[in-house]
C-alpha cells in the first residue's frame, strides 16, 4: 500500500513526465519517416544548394530597350518624327526633328511611369534623354528577382522534383535547395533548367548582305548570332525579332514527321498567331531563324503561310527537348542568373555523415551517462534520465517546427549532451556542499537547487547570446548548429533543473531514504 | 566519487603571475603563428572550388595530381580521411559564374583512367560570397561579444564584464593560434566553434563570478584574493567535471565524427581546454588588476537587496490592506 503524504502536488514531476511523453511521442515519427519529422539538411541526405545572383542591371537594360521601342512605335503612329535613337545601358536618347512637336512628345512621354526626361534644344530639333528614376530602377530589379524566383520555381515543379525550395536572399540573390538529387546527370539537367534564360525569338534571316563583324551588321540594322550546333557559323538576322517567347502558350516534346528528329512543338497566343501567319505569308521562300538564348537552333525556309499559330524547334536529343520545353512553358528569366555558390553532396557522403555523427553521439552519450552515474551515484542517474528526455525534446521540438537537421546541427546535439549535464553538476555540487555543512538531506536538496539557480541561468543565457549571434549571421548548415544548441539549452533548463528536482521531491515524499551516498559522497 | 575535498581552499591567486605568464607566452606564440604563418582559409571565406572524390580502391595521390593538373595546374590535392578519398581544391579564379558548367563532371572525366571514381561533394564559393561570409562571420563575433558585455554588466558589474570579455579574447586568440599552427582549414564550422567556445568559457567564468558575488553578500570578508581563491576552489569540482564531460563528447566527435567536421571538433577541443584554463586562472586575476573594490560592490549589492526587500514589504502591506 502506498503511504499517504500531506504534500503539495509535485508539479515539477508532472511537467517533467508530460515533457518526456511529449518528447517521445514527437520523436518517434521522425524515425518512422512520418510527419511531423525532422528534415535532414542537404549535407546529410544528399542534394544540391545553389546561390544564384540575378543580374538586375540586365533587367533595367531590357526595360530601357522596351520603352525605347514603344516610343519609336508611338512616334511613327502619331507622326512625330524622330531620329538618332541611341539605346544605352541605363538610358536612351533620340532627336525630335521638329521643335514644334515638343508639346505633343511631352504628352506622350508623360504616359510612362518612372522615367526621367531631360531636353536639350539643338537648332530646329530637340534632343531627348530618357532614363529611369531611382525608384523605378529599384522596382525593376525587385520585379526581376521576384519573377526569376517564380520562373525557377515553376520550372522545378514541372520537372517533378521532390520538395524543391526557392527563396530570396538579400536584394539580388536566390537560394535554391534541392534535396535528393541522385545522379550527376540529374544535377546537370537541373542546373541547365534553372539557368536557361529560355528567351525564344524568331528572326528573319538577312540573305542580302554579307558581313563578318557585329559593327558591320549593325549598319544594316542586323545582328550576328552563332549557330547552336556549329558555333563558328554565324547567322545574319534582321532586327527587331518578329516574335518572342512571351507569346508562347504551350510547348511540348515530340518528333518531327519527316526526319523523326526530337523537337519542341510550341503554340502561340492569338496575337502571336496573327503575327506569325502574317510574317510567314509575306516571306515565303525566305528563311526564318528560331533563336533560343541568342543561339540559332534552326533556320528553315518558309514554304507557305503558317496559320494556326504553332511551330516547331528541332533539337539534338529528347532530353534536351524535355528541358527546353519546360523552360519555354514556364516563361523566360527576366534577367540572367549567375552562380555565386554551390554545395552539392552525394547521397553516399550524406549517409556516411549521418553514420559517423551518430557513432559520435552514441559513444559520447554513453561516456557521459556512465561518468555521471559513477561520480554522482543516484544523483548522476537522475541527471542521466533528464539528459535522455533532453535528447527527445530536441528532436521533438525540431520536428514540430519543421527545423532542418544538418551535420553541424548533429555536432550541436553531441555538444549539448556534454553541456546539458552542467546544470546538474552545479546543483549536485551545491547539495554536497550543504550536506557537508551538516544540513538535513531535504534542506540540502532544496537549498542546492536554490543556490545553483543564478549561476545556471547566467551561464545558459550567455551561451544563448552566442547561439543567437550565430543564428542571426550564420548561413546554410551553420544555422542548424545554432538551432540545436539553442533548443538543447532551453530544453536542459526544463529537464535538468525542473525535472531532476521533481524526481528528488517524489523520492522524498515517498519516504525513500536518501543518504549522502546517493550523491556520490564518501561516507 | 569526489575528486576535490569540499573544504580545501587552493591558493590560485598567489601564483597568478605564473599563470598569466603562461597565457601571455601562449598568446604571443599564437599571434606569431597567425601573423607569420597565417590561416589555411577554407573556400567558405576565400572562395574557390572543393571537390571530394572517392575511388573504389586506394590510389596514389601523385597519380591523381598528374591527371588533375592536365586541366587545373594549381590544384591542391590531399587525402581526406582515407587513402580512397581525395580532396581537390581549385583556386577562386576557376569559379565560373556560368551556372551550367559542371566542375564535378570535369574532374570525374579527368580521373576516370585511375579507376572507378565517385564524386561525393562539390562546393563552389564565388569570391564575392566568400568576402560576404567573412563579413557576416565578423559581425557574428562582434554581436556576441557586445551582447555578452552588456549582459554581464547588467547582471554583475562592468569589471566582471571586462574581465570575462578579456578572458574570451584570450581563449579565441589561443584557439585560433592552434588552428593556424596545425594548419586546420578555417571554414564556417570553425567560426561556429569559436562562438561556442565563447559561450562555453564564459559559462565557466560566470559560475566562478557568481560564487564571488555570493560570498561578498554573505560574508564580511574584504580580501579579494581570498574571495577569489575560495570561489574557484569551491567551484573547481564543477568546472573540471563539466569540462570533462564536454571534452569527452567533443573527443568522440573528433575521433568518430568524420573528416568534414574535423576543423570544428579540433577547434572545440582546443577551446575547451583553453576556456577551462582561463576561467580558473585568468578571468579572476583580471578582476584584481581592474581594481575591483569589494567594499564598494558589497554596498551596492546590499543596497539592491534592501530595496528589493522593501518593495516586497510594501507589496505585502498593500496586498494586506486591500484584502
Amino acid at each position: 500500500m502506498m503511504k499517504k503524504h500531506k504534500t503539495k502536488l509535485n508539479y515539477r514531476l508532472v511537467i517533467f513526465i508530460l515533457a518526456t511523453i511529449f518528447g517521445i511521442a514527437f520523436t518517434i515519427p521522425s524515425f518512422l519517416g512520418k510527419n511531423p519529422k525532422v528534415n535532414l539538411g542537404l549535407d546529410l541526405q544528399g542534394g544540391m544548394y545553389l546561390v544564384l545572383g540575378v543580374k538586375g542591371d540586365e533587367a533595367v537594360k531590357n526595360k530601357i530597350k522596351s520603352i525605347a521601342s514603344t516610343i519609336k512605335y508611338i512616334s511613327e503612329k502619331k507622326e512625330l518624327f524622330i531620329d538618332n535613337l541611341k539605346i544605352g545601358k541605363d538610358k536612351f536618347s533620340f532627336e525630335l526633328i521638329d521643335k514644334d512637336d515638343t508639346k505633343k512628345m511631352d504628352e506622350e512621354l508623360k504616359k510612362f511611369k518612372g522615367i526621367k526626361v531631360t531636353k536639350k534644344i539643338k537648332n530646329q530639333s530637340v534632343i531627348y534623354t530618357v532614363s529611369l528614376t531611382k525608384k523605378a530602377i529599384e522596382q525593376t530589379k525587385e520585379d526581376a528577382l521576384k519573377q526569376a524566383i517564380q520562373t525557377i520555381r515553376s520550372r522545378l515543379d514541372a520537372y517533378g522534383l521532390a520538395e524543391p525550395s526557392v527563396t530570396q536572399q538579400g536584394k539580388d540573390k536566390i537560394v535554391v535547395e534541392l534535396p535528393g538529387i541522385k545522379t550527376e546527370e540529374e544535377k546537370r539537367n537541373i542546373k541547365k533548367l534553372i539557368s536557361s534564360a529560355a528567351h525564344l525569338e524568331l528572326y528573319l534571316v538577312d540573305d542580302e548582305h554579307k558581313v563578318t563583324t557585329p559593327a558591320e551588321a549593325k549598319k544594316y540594322g542586323d545582328i550576328l548570332l552563332p549557330d547552336k550546333n556549329n558555333p563558328k557559323r554565324m547567322w545574319l538576322l534582321k532586327t527587331p525579332p518578329v516574335l518572342d517567347g512571351s507569346m508562347i502558350t504551350d510547348a511540348s516534346v515530340g518528333f518531327t514527321q519527316k526526319t523523326n528528329q526530337p523537337a519542341i512543338f510550341f503554340t502561340l497566343n492569338s496575337q502571336g498567331a496573327a503575327i506569325f501567319a502574317d510574317v510567314t505569308g509575306k516571306n515565303v521562300g525566305k528563311r526564318l531563324a528560331i533563336v533560343v538564348d541568342n543561339k540559332v537552333y534552326s533556320a528553315p525556309v518558309i514554304q507557305e503561310r503558317i496559320g494556326g499559330g504553332s511551330g516547331q524547334i528541332t533539337v539534338g536529343s529528347p532530353q534536351e527537348a524535355h528541358i527546353l520545353a519546360i523552360a519555354l512553358r514556364s516563361g523566360s528569366l527576366p534577367a540572367p542568373v549567375v552562380l555565386l555558390e554551390q554545395r552539392s553532396v552525394g547521397a553516399s557522403l550524406g549517409a556516411d555523415s549521418i553514420k559517423k555523427s551518430m557513432i559520435a553521439l552514441i559513444s559520447g552519450f554513453i561516456i557521459v551517462v556512465i561518468f555521471m552515474a559513477w561520480y554522482y551515484n543516484l544523483a548522476g542517474i537522475i541527471a542521466d534520465i533528464a539528459l535522455i528526455t533532453n535528447l527527445f525534446l530536441i528532436i521533438a521540438i525540431m520536428a514540430i517546427f519543421g527545423a532542418t537537421l544538418t551535420l553541424p546541427g548533429m555536432a550541436g546535439i553531441v555538444l549539448t549532451v556534454g553541456m546539458a549535464v552542467d546544470a546538474n553538476v552545479i546543483i549536485n555540487e551545491r547539495i554536497r556542499e550543504l550536506i557537508r555543512e551538516g544540513k538535513p538531506i531535504r534542506q540540502a536538496i532544496e537549498g542546492g537547487y536554490k543556490n545553483a539557480m543564478s549561476a545556471i541561468l547566467d551561464a545558459n543565457i550567455t551561451t544563448l547570446i552566442a547561439a543567437i549571434a550565430l543564428f542571426a549571421y550564420g548561413t546554410g548548415t551553420i544555422k542548424g548548429f545554432a538551432i540545436t544548441i539553442t533548443i538543447g539549452i532551453l530544453a536542459s533548463m526544463l529537464t535538468a533543473i525542473l525535472g531532476t528536482h521533481g524526481i528528488w521531491q517524489f523520492l522524498l515524499d515517498r519516504g525513500f531514504k536518501i543518504t549522502p551516498k546517493h550523491f556520490g559522497m564518501k561516507v | 566519487m569526489e575528486l576535490f575535498s569540499g573544504d580545501k581552499i587552493y591558493d590560485f591567486m598567489g601564483k597568478r603571475k605564473i599563470f598569466i605568464s603562461i597565457s601571455l607566452i601562449l598568446i604571443v606564440l599564437s599571434l606569431f603563428s597567425i601573423f607569420t604563418k597565417g590561416f589555411n582559409w577554407g573556400i567558405d571565406f576565400a572562395g574557390g572550388i572543393e571537390v571530394e572524390v572517392r575511388f573504389s580502391k586506394p590510389v596514389d595521390i601523385a597519380e591523381v595530381r598528374k591527371y588533375v593538373s592536365k586541366e587545373f595546374k594549381d590544384a591542391s590535392i590531399t587525402t581526406f580521411g582515407s587513402p580512397r578519398e581525395i580532396l581537390i581544391r581549385l583556386s577562386v579564379d576557376k569559379v565560373s559564374p556560368d551556372v551550367q558548367k559542371d566542375i564535378g563532371e570535369e574532374i570525374k572525366k579527368l580521373l576516370s583512367p585511375l579507376g572507378e571514381v565517385e564524386i561525393r561533394r562539390v562546393d563552389i564559393v564565388g569570391s564575392k560570397v566568400g568576402s560576404e561570409l567573412r563579413e557576416k562571420g565578423l559581425k557574428a563575433l562582434i554581436f556576441a561579444i557586445i551582447g555578452i558585455l552588456i549582459y554581464v554588466s547588467i547582471r554583475f558589474e562592468w569589471r566582471f564584464a571586462v574581465a570575462s570579455v578579456l578572458a574570451l579574447f584570450h581563449d579565441t586568440i589561443i584557439s585560433l593560434g592552434a588552428v593556424s599552427f596545425f594548419n586546420i582549414e578555417v571554414n564556417l564550422d570553425v567560426l561556429a566553434a569559436i562562438l561556442t567556445i565563447m559561450g562555453y568559457s564564459l559559462n565557466d567564468t560566470i559560475v566562478v563570478f557568481d560564487r564571488i558575488r555570493e560570498q561578498i553578500i554573505k560574508t564580511k570578508i574584504n580580501d579579494l584574493e581570498f574571495l577569489i581563491n575560495e570561489a574557484i576552489s569551491k567551484t573547481l569540482s564543477r568546472t573540471i567535471l563539466t569540462s570533462l564531460t564536454t571534452f569527452f563528447v567533443v573527443l568522440t566527435l573528433f575521433l568518430f565524427g568524420g573528416e568534414i567536421i574535423r576543423p570544428f571538433s579540433f577547434t572545440l577541443l582546443v577551446g575547451i581546454i583553453v576556456g577551462t584554463y582561463s576561467s580558473i586562472f585568468i578571468a579572476s586575476p583580471l578582476l584584481i588588476w581592474l581594481g575591483f573594490d569589494v567594499n564598494e560592490y558589497r554596498k551596492k549589492l546590499l543596497e539592491k537587496e534592501r530595496r528589493k526587500k522593501e518593495k516586497e514589504k510594501l507589496r505585502k502591506m498593500y496586498e494586506g490592506g486591500v484584502v
